[in-house]
């Protein structure tokens, strides 16, 4: 499916809200394999872009064209939020959810959400309720959920983002899993050492466009723009 | 879950509609039914009959609304010319006289308008009038509050002032208020008799012919109302004016006190 | 005397009970759908009809009652069904006096669920029927209470019920009306015997549901 619907390519889109532009206007050519992460200053539109691209944002001008046709494209595809949404439901009801709404039996669906919760060690929780789940628990539980699904594509709003150090990279190893079996992850961390230890490739956003698009080893070696090194170096950029 | 209770529901709601060959509806006064006499007669005529009468228990203006419409197959009320102008005007088949009872004037026991002594009903409601004392009236156009108005039509009393009070209410709560006012009050003897608050009230006056209070059956005319039970109200009719009833109605006491009158003819 | 009196009681308090639970079967199930719309759906009317489903909630019952008794009088638009003075007709007056009550309430939470549920849901892409059978069943104790109220408004209502259905004794009596009609005798006694068995009754199934509630929390948690 990912050779299907990548490449994915945005035009001249931009997103605006009451008259007011959100982002754009972005050109940007993602190809169907490996880590993209997003990055830049709070504001930027990190989390707009991924919204724009999921289908989620309206889109008010330009195009954001799949390989393929965009219904397919979206059936394929699953988001994981900066803060976890919840249903007030059992983990494993949470986990159920997604393949029930595809249609999967009710058996199968309970058993492959034991498997998913063993994959984020959330096995032992599956009958407790979701919301009382600590950060870092329901963050697992919702990548969990969104990877059910078997999904081509999955984005990420920095999920880490208010975790401690040890859940952060019980999710990151969670997430190189799914790369490994071959999960297109786009996501987007104001981490620069998340980063760095999972992007393959890296798009820098800055006031709502593309500052650089680059190789991740490209990028945090030697950036091309003035702007992207003042991030890199940590200096606030307006 | 869901299925079962709106399966239920349904059946409840189907099932509670019909209403059954042998039930006929009866609108009925307030002051007849607070009387207790419905209780004594309606199961010997479900057992003479088989008819059970189901009663709606309303005023007279009401009970009559309600055999214009239709909603009930007969009526037994006392106000004879609204009774007469329901025939009149074709609602009812005809008018059967069936029984009589009194009406009684209530008061505080002090009785400061003194009508305990009076010789007439006029010249006890004008005895109430010039004495200022607080008087009660139904005000509901039920056809004890009909009588009322004609009683007083007949003193000398021009205009109503603070002391008389429209309740709007039935001969029970009419009550409940004269008891909380300590007022005065026009009620008929059988509702008196029944009623269980009388604090301070007294019967005061009684027995002058013109307080008698006729009660009267109305079959509801099916030429209107083609779902009305013409043959039941006919049988019911039979069986209100047979021996059987008037020993009933003659009988029925209240402490040692007979209340009602079999007249029917 | 005593034992008449406690078979009728406990048929006018079955009969209550009947009428009120029926209704509020009715009513759950015209306003929960219509709270998840509402909550869900973005339309031309929609502040309007929440507007004045609000307002509906003061709907004096007695109005309600003297419509509905317009209406099914023999007389009236639907008189060929017979349905004045039965159950029936009390029923349907008590699903017109509950259902905004109900959807107001369950308005409320739906929204307040959707909120928190929106992106996830849109990002999975549900169906209107998917979004509103989730929101349904994800609040469902939010709309226990909201049943609940209603419930409680229809049980204890007597103005609505007295005009459509007559009181009248074994058919149409219930605790409410049974409680009016003593109270008209000055029977005050009874009225107030039977006023406790409505507050019993009201506490009673309010237990049991938020038992039931509990029991099935419990098993989950």
């Amino acid at each position: 499916m990912v050779s299907v619907m990548f490449p994915l390519v945005l035009q001249a889109a931009e997103t605006s809200r009451r008259g007011k532009r959100l982002i754009g206007p972005i050109d940007l050519s993602l190809e169907g394999h490996g880590v993209t992460v997003v990055i830049g200053p709070n504001g930027a539109g990190k989390t707009t872009l991924l919204r724009l691209m999921h289908g989620t944002a309206r889109l008010n001008k330009g195009s954001v064209q799949w390989a393929c046709d965009t219904a397919k494209a979206r059936e394929a595809q699953a988001f994981v939020f900066q803060r976890p949404v919840m249903l007030r439901r059992t983990v494993r009801e949470n986990l159920m959810y997604p393949l029930r709404l595809k249609g999967a039996r009710k058996t199968d669906a309970h058993a492959r959400a034991e498997t998913a919760a063993r994959a984020v060690g959330l096995e032992d929780f599956l009958e407790r309720s979701a919301v009382v789940l600590s950060g870092g628990e329901q963050q697992k539980l919702a990548i969990a959920r969104a990877l059910i699904t078997k999904p081509a594509l999955v984005f990420l709003d920095e999920p880490t983002s208010s975790l401690d150090g040890r859940a952060t990279r019980d999710i990151e190893g969670i997430l190189q899993e799914a790369k490994a079996a071959g999960t297109r992850l786009i996501m987007s961390t104001h981490d620069m050492g998340q980063a760095r230890r999972i992007a393959d490739d890296v798009v820098f956003l800055v006031n709502g466009s593309v500052g650089e698009q680059d190789a991740a080893s490209t990028f945090f070696d030697s950036p091309k723009t003035e702007q992207a090194r003042a991030f890199l170096r940590g200096d606030i950029i307006a | 879950m869901i299925r079962f209770l709106s399966v239920w529901a349904f059946a409840l709601l189907v099932g509670s509609a019909a209403m059954a060959d042998s039930q006929m509806r009866m609108a009925v006064t307030t002051s007849f039914h607070n009387s207790g006499l419905a209780d004594v007669l309606l199961p010997e005529i479900q057992a003479d009959t088989g008819i059970e009468v189901q009663l709606l228990i309303v005023g007279t203006g009401q009970a009559l609304k309600l055999g214009e419409a239709g909603d009930v197959d007969a009526i037994l009320v006392h106000s004879r010319t609204a009774e007469d102008a329901f025939i009149a005007a074709g609602f009812g088949t005809h008018r059967r006289e069936i029984m009589y009872n009194d009406f009684v004037f209530i008061g505080p026991s002090s009785d400061p308008a003194g009508i305990a002594q009076a010789q007439t009903a006029t010249a006890a409601l004008e005895g109430i009038a010039q004495s200022g004392a607080t008087f009660v009236s139904r005000g509901d156009d039920s056809g004890t509050h009909k009588k009322e108005l004609s009683l007083w039509a007949q003193t000398d009393v021009s205009a109503f002032g603070p002391w008389y009070n429209a309740a709007g209410a039935g001969m029970g709560a009419a009550l409940n208020i004269a008891s909380g006012l300590d007022a005065y009050i026009m009620s008929d003897r059988a509702s008196w008799l029944n009623f269980g608050n009388k604090g301070n009230l007294d019967l005061l006056f009684a027995g002058d012919p013109v307080l008698f209070n006729q009660y009267a059956y109305l079959p509801v005319n099916p030429a209107l109302h083609d779902h009305v039970k013409a043959d039941l109200t006919a049988q019911l009719e039979t069986w209100l004016t047979s021996q059987k009833a008037a020993d009933l109605i003659n009988g029925y006491t209240i402490d040692g006190e007979g209340l009602f009158v079999f007249n029917a003819q | 005397m005593v034992v008449t009196l406690d078979a009728e009681l406990l048929d006018i308090a079955l009969r209550s009970l009947r009428v009120t639970l029926t209704a509020l079967v009715i009513a759950c199930a015209i306003a929960l759908p219509l709270a998840a719309m509402l909550a869900v759906r973005r339309y031309r009317w929609r502040r309007a009809t929440i507007a004045v489903l609000n307002a509906l909630m003061g709907l004096p019952p007695v109005v309600v009652g003297l419509i509905v008794y317009i209406l099914l009088s023999r007389s009236g638009p639907l008189g060929a069904l017979g349905l004045l003075f039965t159950p029936t007709a009390m029923i349907i007056a008590q699903v017109i006096i509950i259902v905004p009550l109900i959807a107001s309430i369950a308005h409320q939470s739906l929204r307040d669920l959707w909120a928190e549920y929106h992106d996830l849901l849109i990002s999975m892409n549900v169906t209107q029927s998917q979004k509103v059978r989730t929101l349904l069943w994800d609040a469902r104790r939010a709309l226990l209470t909201a049943a609940l109220a209603g419930f409680g408004r229809g049980i204890g209502e007597v103005g609505a019920i007295m005009i459509v259905g007559g009181n009248i004794d074994n058919v149409t009596r219930v605790l409410t009306t049974a409680i009016a009609l003593e109270t008209g005798k000055g029977q005050f006694a009874l009225a107030l015997a039977l006023g406790f068995i409505l507050i019993a009754l009201a506490i009673s199934v309010n237990l049991i549901i938020h038992w039931m509630g509990q029991t099935e929390q419990e098993s989950r948690w």
